[in-house]
Order: structure tokens, then C-alpha cells, then sequence
């Protein structure tokens, strides 16, 4: 079997076309599924934002004291890392398509895999240091205005949904390398490498949203 | 399989296709369980929901018995308080959670999409058999949840009571419905990148039936509300189980919130369960009637204006909740306005019978029940849509009525319409067609014996989830208990009838109905890859005209004009 007809999945190899077309048309409705899915991904942070801004507008003073005790450095060389990854993750996209480039592709994904593990490392020290002070809603809550356990229940809950997505983007992009170093056949043109990476993009982008709702309130002043 | 069928060629709609040699159907690709559990076939997938959820729904079905027997005295006689809530919460997670949300769209949607639209599969035949386990899966967790002790809090798992207050097993349900979530969503994206492009050659957007046309709209709902309701149950687990303040007010949360989250996704889940219906309907009605479709175009509208409107209507299941009063005024209109499209389908399904040489077939009993229950259903919405009738019956049996007019009315009576009409096409087999009108007759009576009395106990105030009420609201109890019997009996004499036919029925035709659609241009059942050939749409749809050929069932075959195989 040729290396594009190993690609070919039910029911794309059975329209009758040309090997290469099919592939295409494969390809084509992976993407947009991917889209539909990244729709209601969208959907899914959407509500939590709402949510969050709800309750921000009802106790804007003690959201913005809460937000002062997150940890800036940690959130910003986060955001720094997450940004990079998403440029590695968009190289691989575009080099995955070519087969002479298949080298490129899986050091970029490494490279995408690699920062979205330090990510979820200095995520790591963060929570351990919010840990020890404390700054979890419950008994021991340091500071006094109720409310700011309101911003700490958002903080842990949108924080801890978005480190489980990148933990499965991890996962996803991890497969791509270990698949497509295992076969040289399996990258080139593959439609679940654009799939996986856009899953990447919409993660980084969640980051993105989250990092100015939960870090800088009350710090403009 | 093939040489049953040439023992009896009478059996066969053409000799022609016996001469080409037919495919094997789908049905005998393979005879194990194995071949079954691990199968991509869209048909086979069909085939194992509709086995799935015919459990769950006799489940749900056998907590609504209970409760509606204890509900046949005024006292406590068969179960007590706690006993009562956990019924009427396993009934409701049951019914909604895994009956009426994938109930049309994962079985009949599931098989006659890429059927009708001409396609050899759904776009991501893997990704469709991981839906059905991801249902399991959560079925399984929330079935977890009544044998670890039940869940009492109703299915809409209302807080504060269901974070702070419940000591049932609601974390356990609530997973099992957030795990279902991730098949409903991943069904959605199938449907649409499908419809989107699989289409036969021919098969434009407004050449597609109606039935396509409600699973897209449907799915648009799946896609874009479901995570709402994702986030909405992890916030009720983060909240019940890490104790983070979200909803509880004594700790400053909002449970006006949390209703806010939940309808965005809850009130436009009716629409999942009632627009497949209406595509089902739109099928049965212009087949059996012989009639084209009135105003397909305005179907389609409809369709689509239902989706999207149903979107900006929740806020009316929160009138009495403290919401401000000019925005229970904004729902309220924008609830009546929901009203005009679905009178639009009502009207144009009236249309299209009018003048037609209408067939009472029992797909045909069952869809006129459906139009019947559906607008008894609709019109006491527009009562529950205005406010001041709104408070006078809130949270009574009224209001129970009104929903299940809709849901269980008018969806499960589209279920049924659709098992009967394409069982000849999924089996290869007839039913019996006097115990299905019979089923469909005792269906429509049992139903409106169950339900109409609870309308006037409604008005007359007794309201809902209590197991002890007082005696002057006895008489319409004990009706509607006795209606719940009927019915009960209704819903046990397809399971009987239809198994039955599954092994010792009437080979079916290709197509028994004289139908227009690519389904009926198949095989029955139809082989692995759908088609012989590559299909082709050269007509508009429902091609029928009422001097047209009947479905009788010694005629000849009439080919129809236009969509080839």
C-alpha cells in the first residue's frame, strides 16, 4: 500500500477517487471537524468566563484584592511559554505537509510537547505556592473579604480545566512524535497533525483569556 | 442471508436485483458480539443505541410506574418521602439524560443519515462508535449512583440543595451525565461535518429531506449548548466535592446562576428532543399521504429558526426566581416568538394532508398523534410563557403536563412513528401491522388519560414532587394513574411485537411504503457500503403525487422518478 493510501480512513477510501483526492477531501473534513469541535470548545470557557464575570461585577473590590495574591512572574513566563509552543505548533502544521521536511516537523512538535510539559511545570510551582498560603477557599483562607474565596474558587476551577486540556494536548502531540518517528510514512500530509495542533491553538488561546482575568486585576493602580 | 432471499424471490421489490446478485446486508457482515461492539458501520452503531436505550428508557419507565402508583391515594401507602424523590429523580436523569436526548438522533438519525443524503458512512465512523461508549459509560456511573443509594435532588440538580445540602450519590449522577455529554457533543460534530460533505452527487442543500435537515439543526444544539451544561455540572462537582464557593449564597455564590447556566443548555435540550421528531413527522406524513410536502423551503426555515431562537428562551423557566422584571418581559416575548415557527410546521403539516390520499398506516396513527399531543403541548407553553399564568402554575402538575405533552406526547410518539416507518428498511422484516395500529390507537388514548388530568390538577394547584397530597386532588390522580397503566402497556406491545417480527416477520420490500428518499433506493436491509452503486439526486424531494401508487402491498414496485441508484 502506498503511504497516502495507509492515511486513508473509512469512508474517504471508498468514494472511487484518485488516491491523492480522497486524501485531500480526508483531510478537508478533518480540519472542519476539528473547527465544529473548537466551536463548542469555545462554548465551554465561554461559560465559565461569563460566569466569572458575573460574579466580578458583583464584588469587583474583592475579586481585584483576591487577583493582587496570584503570582504574576509564574502566570506571565507561563504566558511566555504557552505563546512559543504555539509558534512550534504552527511550523510543525505547515512542515508535517511535506514529507522532505519531516525532521523540521518532529522537532517542532517535540519542541510544542516539550514547552507545554514547562508549562504545566511552573503551573505546578505555582499551586504549590498557593498551597502553602493558603489560598484555598475553606477555613484557613487568609484574606478576609468573602468574596475573594469566590475569585480563588475561579482561579483553581478555570486554571485546573485549562491544565487538564493541555495535559490531553500533551498527549496528543506526544503520540504525533513517537507515531511519526516509529514510520516516516505517518506524518507527511496526515490529517491528524493539523487536527491535534488546532487542538493546541485553542488551548493556548484559552491561556490567552484567562491570564488578564485572573493576574491583573487590581494591579493598574 | 442472500440465499433466504432467492428461495423467495417475491420477497424482493426486483427481480433485477436478484439477477445482479445482491450485496451482503449489514446485518450478516459478521454474526459475534465482537463484530457488533467493535463495528464502525453506522448502522450497526444505530442498532446498539437503540438496544441501549430501549434499557434505559424501560428504566426510566419503571420509576415513573412507582411513582405514579404511589400517587394513586392521597397518603404515603407504597413509598416514603426520601424513597418518593429518588424515584421521580431516577425517572427524570433516565428519561432525559439517556432516553429523549439521544433517542431519534443517535438510532434512526444515526442509520438513515448517511442513507439519505446518498454517503457510505458517517464522516468519522470511529469517533461515532466512541460516542455510543462514552454513553455507556455514563449511563453506567449514573446507574452507579441509584445502586450507591439514589440521588434526591431532581433531575435538574438544583442548588444550593445538590452542592451543599443533598447526602445522596449526586456527584456520581452528575458524572455520569457530564460523561455522557462528551457523546452527544461528539455526535453533533459527526452530523454536521457529514451533512456538510458526504452528499451525493445531486444532493443539494435544499434537496435535502427534512429528517437531514432536523438532525443538522439538532446537532447545532448538541455542539453549541452541551458544553454549557458541561461546565455548569463540574461546577457543581468543584463545588460539592472540593467545596469551592460557587452557587452557595452563604458563601457568596449565586444559585440564580447556576439556573442561568442550566437552561442556556436545558431549555434548548426540548428542541433536541422535539426537532428530530419534526423531522421524522415531516417524512411520515408526506409519504403517507401522497402529498409533496407543503412550503419545504419554510420547513427548513422553521427548522433552523427553532434552533437559534431556542437559544434565547431559558430565561423563562425563571419568572419566579428573582430575575429582574424587564428581563422576565424580554423572555417571555422572545418565548412567543418561538411559537411561530413551530405553528408553522403544525400548519404546513396540515397542508400537506390536505387534499392528500391519506394512508392510515401506523406509522401514519403514530404521527398524527404526534401532531395532536404536540400542539396540545405547544399551545399550553404559550400559557406557561406569560408571566402572570406562569406564577399562578408554577411548579404544579400543569406544568409536568405541559412537558410531557412535549417530550414524551410528542417526541416518543415521533420515535415510534419512525421505528415503525423504517423498520422494514433496518430489520429487512414487516411488523405485524394490526397490533401496530393497535399499539399506536392505545398509545395516543393512554397517553392523554396519563397527562390531561394532570393539567387540571395543575390549575387547581397541586404541585409537583410531593408524594402525599390532599384528597380533593384524588380523583385526577388516580385517572392519570390508570392512564399510566394504558400506557405502560402501549409502550410493552412494540417491544413484544417487534422482536418478534425481527425473526418470524414478512421479508420486507426494498421499499414497502412506495416512499421518494435514497433510503428506500437500497436494499432492505441494506448491504455494508449502503448503495450499489453511486447514488445520484436528480429530484426535488418527496416526489409524491396523490394519484401516485399507494403503499399497497401486492403492487409492483413504482420506480420513483428521479433518484436513481
Amino acid at each position: 500500500m502506498s503511504a497516502v493510501g495507509k492515511l486513508l480512513r473509512e469512508p474517504w477510501d471508498g468514494l472511487g477517487l484518485p488516491e491523492e483526492r480522497a486524501l485531500a477531501r480526508q483531510r478537508a473534513v478533518a480540519t472542519f471537524g476539528i473547527w465544529i469541535f473548537l466551536a463548542s470548545e469555545v462554548l465551554f470557557f465561554g461559560a465559565i468566563v461569563l460566569a466569572y464575570t458575573v460574579m466580578r461585577l458583583e464584588h469587583a473590590a474583592a475579586f481585584a484584592a483576591a487577583a493582587r495574591e496570584t503570582n504574576i512572574v509564574y502566570g506571565t513566563l507561563n504566558s511566555a511559554i504557552l505563546l512559543t509552543s504555539a509558534l512550534c505548533a504552527a511550523v510543525a502544521s505547515k512542515s508535517a505537509e511535506h514529507a522532505a521536511l519531516r525532521r523540521t516537523s518532529l522537532w517542532c512538535l517535540s519542541a510544542t510537547a516539550a514547552l507545554g510539559l514547562a508549562f504545566l511545570a511552573v503551573k505546578g510551582l505555582e499551586y504549590r505556592e498557593d498551597l502553602g498560603r493558603h489560598l484555598v477557599p475553606g477555613d484557613a483562607f487568609p484574606l478576609r473579604e468573602p468574596a475573594a474565596q469566590l475569585f480563588f474558587a475561579f482561579y483553581w476551577f478555570a486554571t485546573g480545566i485549562h491544565a487538564i486540556h493541555l495535559s490531553i494536548g500533551v498527549g496528543l502531540v506526544g503520540r504525533l512524535i513517537w507515531k511519526g518517528w516509529r514510520d516516516p510514512d505517518f506524518l507527511p500530509g496526515n490529517p491528524q497533525v493539523e487536527v491535534g495542533l488546532l487542538y493546541w491553538g485553542l488551548v493556548d488561546i484559552v491561556w490567552i483569556v484567562l491570564f488578564p482575568l485572573l493576574y491583573l486585576p487590581g494591579r493598574s493602580g | 442471508m442472500s440465499a433466504d432471499v432467492a428461495e423467495s424471490p417475491t420477497a424482493l421489490a426486483d427481480r433485477g436485483e436478484l439477477a445482479l446478485g445482491l450485496p451482503e446486508s449489514y446485518l450478516a457482515a459478521g454474526h459475534t458480539l465482537g463484530s457488533w461492539l467493535t463495528a464502525t458501520d453506522h448502522k450497526r452503531i444505530a442498532i446498539l443505541y437503540a438496544i441501549s436505550i430501549t434499557l434505559f428508557f424501560f428504566i426510566g419507565g419503571a420509576a415513573a410506574t412507582i411513582v405514579r402508583l404511589e400517587l394513586f391515594t392521597p397518603k404515603a401507602d407504597v413509598v416514603g418521602a426520601d424513597t418518593y424523590n429518588k424515584l421521580f429523580t431516577l425517572h427524570g436523569v433516565v428519561m432525559v439524560w439517556f432516553f429523549l436526548i439521544p433517542s431519534i438522533p443517535t438510532t434512526l438519525g444515526n442509520f438513515l443519515l448517511p442513507l439519505m443524503i446518498g454517503a457510505r458512512d458517517m464522516a468519522f465512523p470511529k469517533l461515532n462508535l466512541a460516542s455510543w461508549y462514552l454513553n455507556i459509560a455514563g449511563g453506567i456511573l449514573t446507574a452507579s449512583a441509584m445502586l450507591a443509594g439514589g440521588i434526591d435532588t431532581g433531575w435538574t440538580f438544583y442548588v444550593p440543595y445538590s452542592t451543599v445540602f443533598s447526602n445522596t450519590a449526586v456527584s456520581l449522577g452528575v458524572l455520569g451525565v457530564f460523561v455522557a455529554g462528551f457523546s452527544t457533543i461528539a455526535t453533533g460534530v459527526n452530523v454536521i461535518a457529514t451533512t456538510h460533505t458526504l452528499r451525493a452527487p445531486g444532493m443539494t442543500w435544499f434537496k435535502l429531506p427534512l429528517f437531514v435537515w432536523a438532525m443538522y439543526t439538532t446537532s447545532l444544539i448538541f455542539v453549541l449548548a452541551t458544553p454549557v451544561l458541561a461546565v455548569t455540572l463540574l461546577l457543581v462537582l468543584a463545588e460539592r466535592v472540593f467545596g469551592l464557593p460557587i452557587f452557595d449564597p452563604a458563601r457568596g455564590g449565586d444559585p440564580i446562576l447556576f439556573q442561568h447556566l442550566f437552561w442556556f443548555y436545558s431549555h434548548p435540550a426540548v428542541y433536541i428532543m422535539i426537532l428530530p421528531a419534526m423531522g421524522v413527522i415531516s417524512e411520515v406524513i408526506t409519504c403517507f399521504a401522497r402529498r409533496r410536502i407543503f412550503g419545504y423551503s419554510f420547513m427548513v426555515y422553521a427548522l433552523v429558526a427553532i434552533s437559534v431562537i431556542g437559544f434565547f428562551t431559558w430565561g423563562h423557566h425563571m419568572f419566579t426566581s428573582g430575575m429582574s422584571p424587564f428581563a422576565a418581559l424580554v423572555f417571555s416575548f422572545l418565548s412567543f416568538i418561538v411559537a411561530v415557527p413551530s405553528a408553522i410546521k403544525v400548519f404546513n403539516w396540515t397542508a400537506t394532508l390536505y387534499r392528500g390520499q391519506i394512508g392510515f398506516e401506523s406509522p401514519m396513527l403514530y404521527a398524527l398523534g404526534f401532531v395532536g399531543l404536540f400542539t396540545v403541548g405547544g399551545l399550553t407553553g404559550l400559557f406557561l410563557a406569560s408571566i402572570p399564568i406562569d406564577v399562578h402554575v408554577q411548579d404544579t402538575y400543569f406544568v409536568v403536563a405541559h412537558f410531557h405533552y412535549i417530550m414524551v406526547g410528542a417526541s416518543v410518539s415521533a420515535y415510534f412513528a419512525g421505528l415503525h416507518f423504517w423498520w422494514p428498511k433496518v430489520t429487512g422484516r414487516m411488523y405485524p401491522e394490526t397490533w401496530a395500529k393497535f399499539s399506536a390507537i392505545l398509545m395516543f388514548f393512554g397517553f392523554n388519560l396519563t397527562f390531561f388530568p394532570q393539567f387540571i390538577a395543575g390549575y387547581l394547584g397541586m404541585p409537583r414532587r410531593y408524594h402525599v397530597y390532599p384528597p380533593e386532588f384524588q380523583v385526577w390522580n388516580v385517572l392519570s394513574s390508570a392512564g399510566a397503566a394504558v400506557l405502560a402497556a402501549a409502550y410493552l406491545m412494540p417491544l413484544g411485537y417487534l422482536t418478534w417480527s425481527v425473526f418470524f416477520g414478512e421479508r420486507a420490500r426494498n421499499d414497502p411504503w412506495n416512499a421518494s428518499g435514497l433510503e428506500w433506493r437500497t436494499t432492505s436491509p441494506p448491504p455494508r457500503e449502503n448503495f450499489l452503486g453511486k447514488p445520484e439526486v436528480l429530484a426535488m424531494p418527496y416526489n409524491y403525487h396523490p394519484e401516485g401508487a399507494p403503499p399497497i402491498k401486492d403492487r409492483p414496485r413504482v420506480p420513483a422518478q428521479g433518484s436513481l441508484t
